[in-house]
């Protein structure tokens, strides 16, 4: 019991079923060309009316007036199948989508982990049922096998079959429903075979000359006498996911659902790439324009889905859209490793209390990028060039002078009369090479109304004098 | 004897006060490095989870010098959060009162090129909010071009949760209004003064000249 197939026989109508409010009505998908659509899956509702798959959709629609019906999606069913691939990833290194209609993962390692074949498969069957997906569970010694039991049918479901038994449980499966080549099954059937236990009793030899050499391979593949070559499923490097919807929004209230679905799928993504995001784009689709991107960057890598919906969130909220929104993406393409933050375990800070790293993303967030800075000093003599805006700790290097708390952004002419000059005065003389040039004569001085201004005029005179900064 | 207990807790919270002596100095309190000042302010200090509201007549008449021994000396240990300054600061001035610059953060909301400053101010009174509530903060500075009872309010109740001194520079013109905040301190310029207008705690009204 070292490999699980989870069956997905009727994912098509899972996925569209999901989307569809009320499960009791009949609903139907379609395939074929537009003048002969014809059912290729049916709920089961629609099988309660008398509908089955192969039919015509006129004949259909004669016997049930009331029918929902949507066309097959065969590309949008395989991006599911690959998301629960993704989700599968989570239980075993080694997932397989190489079976058609199933997924099928290799659990005999992660025993450990996640328990006996009875516990995981609890666990499997209650996260599969809380998506809608109807699914069917089997455990065999070899992924073939496993894959046969699953399609088999409803009767087989939940089968957990060891490497002793494999054969006998094999065995009893009719012919026709074993998975094989439909030409095959009918030339078994011919030779008066009902059950898979008469095939494998039959010589080898013979039966390779009366059927092709296909089915041997098959049937040694199922009862693990040959090795099954299977492809691992490779989680994908980003995140990359859309959702559509029916009508357009125009709130971003609206919105913040589906992100917040979006977003719950991206911590799930994260978790298993054990990565965090730095950035993501978001994307609003418009009818006939190119979408509004939203980018929301963070200074450190973050995984929690609850803080990057509230990121992301107040990101929306700001934005104003030119036309209503017809969809939702959500795209992440680096994965830097994520570190979880530390916290002390006797730390006594309130509840809500934020680390400065998550307030200052918070505050980003909502003002603006260059809105938080830190502030760093440069070896520089022109007041103006003197701080810049944080680098790196410690690369304060200046010398002490006397310097005004405030410098104005512009110098502007002293308005206020002077009182007397308190130090001066000092001259600043530098950047002829770089085009900024500076000759003045600073002085601190106290203006009639008491306030200590720094001011300065062209050197050798005695003004007009320009403000500069306030020594507060 | 009973009662004296039950009533140190509140005594040490300022929310009840004797009379006649400034209740001694507390743990609550920041010292603020003014001599004169710690002496008649209760506790002997800031309040240490409150806000305090400092009014100026002009710029440049010593508001900074009010606060920067206390700043220097949070900034040691954690961030200390200007929001919207009136003008950009030199760091060299600041790092020469002692403030930690690598500690230091500046806050610059700005009005999203269509707002107004009405847009920017309020942005402010919210990141001052935030700031104070995260208790990621030491100290949260702010110069808010406005601000109304109701939002003075909200900054007072966010420094009590987050357990975190806020100072507040306003205009003297607000000098009158009722305010919220646990301290209010006027600075006069001729002669120079430091009024306390009002303080939790204690009777305040004392004016006093700093060196």
């Amino acid at each position: 019991m070292d490999w699980v197939c989870i069956g997905l026989p009727q994912l098509a109508l899972d996925k569209r079923q999901r989307e569809v409010a009320d499960a009791s009505r009949p609903l139907v998908l379609l395939t074929g060309p537009v003048q002969r659509r014809v059912l290729h899956a049916v709920n089961g509702a629609a099988q309660r009316c008398g509908l089955h798959a192969g039919m015509p959709l006129a004949s259909a629609q004669a016997l049930c007036p009331d029918l929902q019906w949507h066309p097959f999606d065969p590309v949008s069913t395989e991006q599911l199948r690959q998301r629960m691939a993704a989700w599968a990833y989570r239980f075993s290194a080694q997932v397989t989508t190489d079976f058609p209609e199933a997924i099928v993962l290799e659990i005999g390692r992660s025993r450990r982990l996640f328990g006996e074949w009875p516990e995981l498969q609890t666990r499997l069957r209650e996260e599969l049922r809380s998506w809608g997906i109807t699914h069917r569970l089997c455990a065999a010694p070899h992924p073939a096998a496993a894959h046969v039991l699953a399609m088999a049918g409803d009767e087989f479901d939940g089968w957990g079959v060891d490497s002793h038994r494999i054969q006998a449980a094999l065995g009893c499966l009719p012919v026709q429903r074993a998975g094989l080549d439909p030409a095959n099954v009918l030339s078994l059937q011919r030779l008066g075979l009902r059950q898979l236990r008469q095939v494998f009793d039959l010589p080898r030899e013979g039966l390779a000359r009366r059927t092709s050499p296909q089915l041997l391979l098959q049937l040694d593949r199922m009862r693990g006498l040959l090795p099954t070559p299977v492809r691992y499923y490779h989680p994908p490097d980003q995140f990359d996911v859309r959702i559509e919807f029916d009508a357009e929004v125009e709130l971003h209230l609206a919105l913040a659902f589906p992100l917040r679905r979006l977003i719950d799928d991206l911590g799930l993504f994260l978790s298993a790439r054990d990565g965090g995001a730095q950035q993501l784009n978001l994307f609003l689709a418009h009818e006939g324009r190119p979408p509004t991107q939203i980018v929301v960057g963070l200074l450190g890598p973050e995984r929690d889905p609850a803080r990057l919906f509230e990121l992301a969130r107040t990101r929306l909220e700001q934005t104003s859209c030119p036309a209503p929104v017809r969809g939702l993406r959500v795209q992440v393409t680096h994965l830097p490793p994520f570190v979880p933050g530390t916290q002390d375990l006797f730390d006594s800070r309130a509840q809500q209390a934020l680390s400065w790293p998550q307030l200052r993303e918070r505050l980003r967030a909502r003002l603006g990028d260059a809105s938080v800075q830190g502030v760093g000093l440069r070896a520089e003599h022109r007041p103006e060039l003197t701080t810049v805006p944080y680098t790196q700790p410690g690369a304060t290097q200046a010398p002490e002078q006397a310097r005004p708390a405030w410098l104005l952004p512009v110098p502007m002419p002293l308005r206020e009369r002077i009182a007397r000059v308190l130090s001066g005065p000092e001259r600043i003389e530098s950047g002829w090479w770089d085009g900024a040039d500076v000759r003045r004569d600073y002085y601190r001085v106290e203006t009639t109304a008491g306030q200590q201004a720094w001011v300065f005029c062209a050197p050798g005179e005695r003004g007009p004098y320009m403000l500069h900064g306030w020594f507060a | 004897m009973n009662t004296q207990t039950v009533l140190e807790p509140w005594i040490d919270g300022r929310q009840v006060w004797r009379g006649r002596t400034p209740s001694a100095a507390s743990t609550t309190a920041l010292s603020t490095g003014w001599a004169a000042l710690d002496a008649v302010l209760p506790g002997g200090g800031w309040p240490s989870a409150a806000l305090t509201e400092i009014l100026f007549p002009v710029d440049g008449v010593g508001e900074l010098r009010l606060i920067w021994p206390s700043l220097a000396r949070l900034s040691q240990q954690g961030p200390v959060v200007l929001v919207a300054p009136p003008y950009p600061l030199l760091a060299q001035a600041w790092r020469g009162a002692g403030v930690v610059l690598d500690n230091l953060q500046i806050i610059k909301p700005h009005d999203g090129g269509h707002g107004g400053s009405d847009r920017a101010d309020r942005q402010a009174l919210w990141a001052a909010e935030q700031c104070l509530r995260s208790a990621a903060c030491r100290a949260v500075v702010c110069w808010p071009q406005w601000a109304d009872d109701r939002a003075l309010r909200r900054l007072q109740v966010a420094a009590e949760s987050g357990q975190c001194p806020g100072f507040l520079f306003r205009s003297t013109h607000a000098a009158n209004n009722p305010s919220p905040a646990a301290l209010r301190l006027q600075i006069h310029v001729r002669p120079a003064e430091v009024q306390v207008l009002k303080c939790r705690g204690g009777w305040g009204g004392q004016r006093l000249q700093l060196g």
